[in-house]
């Protein structure tokens, strides 16, 4: 890739940081080009937040008919899966799984929750609601 | 607690970990391009079966670590790399590191990193940066994919440092443990000993899913993504082949740019010519890989879809695997002056 081909199409990290590339000057030798960022890998990134938005909206149906506990709605908005979830809370990846479970949920102490509503950066009564403050 | 620590920005985090802080040693020849070819940090492989963020588990480059292990291990300069099960230990030992000296590469996710953006933020724990000091409560930090240094407080440097999930940091800390003169015979053996692992790790491992029939393995599969997993998923799945190879930190072109940099600086310490031709060929690979992407971007924004787009895509990935194979061994048959 030539200096003056390295793509300049402004990302969410353009806004923060430009990127460092590698790209050859006018004599063929390699030289470092910053880059705002490459509409190509944009829209990679917005695919794939679009997945996640469709994983999320899919959950929240889940746990509005009572098929999962708000556990599964906030595990898909914060990326997660099971096993980081576990890893995060300290319970153990049998625990989540029956956590996800509407009726186990509604049983859990004040302080199991407490542990979760941490982890999402959320209060208990956020959690139980299905609560969501934009920021 | 303030080091007398220089920032310099690179393409990608533990390159820039490394070529900082022996630079910071005294090593003042190294480069992120040399820190990366005597580290043998190209690479490719495919796992299938294991997904990560639901897509396919693929990587451009050698494992978490090794470019700072191999690159120190070949100068001959010795390190330290503690783990940690508890965080106030952890916290401990950063401390003792900065107190006598040491700025320090820390292993982090990037999940709960501040100064991210939001979209990057994933649960990713294969990223470094290098603590240099620290003033009140805030940690100095010196992320190398950054233009400028930054802060983290204790506490959002300890979330960062304990993140969970695959790879998982647990509060990772390496550096060098001390400088010694490096001469340019030494850093001429260490490129010709970083070339030799990478033309085995890329041509020799007898596993089809790395290396250059890594490469040929996942042309072959992308042309049957279409059929088997439908035209949504399969774009999702090229969404996050391209992610792997450009995004942060890979300088373009899934790291073959700053590997063709590599052989160019490599040739102005073993001046035989071949590494400069093998050089541009490492360049055309990059390029390849570019326009894969652009293609695959075709695909996952809609623009098309049909199988014969498919049958490119991967075709694509069957002339880089043909290409990067003579390559390695144009590299295997070169015959070392010194």
């Amino acid at each position: 890739m030539k200096k003056e081909d390295v793509p300049q199409d402004l990302s969410s990290l353009g806004k923060i940081t430009k990127e460092v590339c590698y790209a050859t000057d006018n004599s063929g030798q390699y030289v470092t080009q910053l880059s705002r960022g490459w509409d190509v890998k944009i829209k990679a990134l917005d695919v794939a937040w679009q997945d996640i938005e469709d994983r999320v909206a899919a959950a929240r149906g889940k746990v509005l008919n009572k098929q999962a506990s708000p556990l599964l709605f906030f595990m898909e908005r914060g990326l997660m899966d099971i096993a980081i979830l576990a890893g995060y809370t300290g319970f153990w990846k049998w625990q989540v799984k029956r956590h996800l479970k509407t009726a186990v949920f509604e049983k859990l102490s004040y302080k199991k929750l407490q542990r979760y509503a941490e982890v999402f950066n959320i209060s208990v009564e956020d959690l139980k609601n299905m609560n969501v403050h934009e920021h | 607690m303030n080091i007398n620590f220089e920032h310099t920005q690179a393409a990608h985090c533990e390159n820039g970990v490394t070529m900082n802080l022996l630079r910071n040693i005294g090593v003042q020849k190294m480069t992120e391009p040399l820190a990366f070819g005597i580290g043998s940090g190209l690479f490719f492989v495919y796992v299938p079966l294991v997904k990560i963020s639901n897509g396919p588990a693929i990587a451009f480059r050698t494992l978490p670590g090794l470019i700072f292990k191999r690159t120190c291990k070949s100068l001959g300069i010795p390190v330290i790399r503690k783990r940690f099960n508890s965080k106030e230990q952890a916290e401990i030992f950063l401390k003792e590191c900065l107190e006598t000296g040491h700025p320090v590469g820390c292993q982090v996710g990037v999940y709960y990193l501040p100064y991210f953006p939001k979209e990057y933020r994933f649960h990713f724990n294969a990223h470094n940066l290098i603590v240099y000091g620290k003033e009140e409560d805030n940690y100095l930090i010196s992320d190398p994919i950054m233009e400028n240094v930054t802060t983290l407080t204790s506490y959002q440097l300890e979330r960062v440092r304990f993140a969970k999930g695959a790879l998982a940091p647990r509060g990772q800390i390496y550096y060098p443990k001390e400088g010694k003169p490096i001469t340019d015979d030494v850093i001429k053996k260490a490129i010709k000993n970083g070339i030799k692992k990478n033309v085995r790790s890329m041509l020799y491992i007898p596993v089809p899913i790395v290396g250059v029939k890594g490469i040929r393995y996942t042309g072959n599969k992308i042309k049957k993504w279409r059929g088997k997993l439908g035209l949504h998923k399969a774009g999702l799945y090229l969404a996050q082949l391209v992610r792997m190879q450009e995004e942060i930190g890979t300088g373009g072109g899934g790291f073959r740019y700053i590997y063709a940099a590599f052989l160019q600086q490599a040739h102005a310490y073993h001046p035989v010519d071949a590494l400069l031709e093998i050089s541009k060929m490492f360049t055309q690979s990059g390029d390849l890989w570019r326009n894969a992407a652009v293609q695959a971007a075709g695909i996952y924004k809609g623009r098309i879809g049909s199988q014969e787009e498919f049958n490119i895509m991967g075709d694509y990935l069957l002339e880089i695997s043909e290409l990067e194979k003579h390559a390695f061994e144009a590299l295997a048959k070169i015959k070392w002056q010194s």
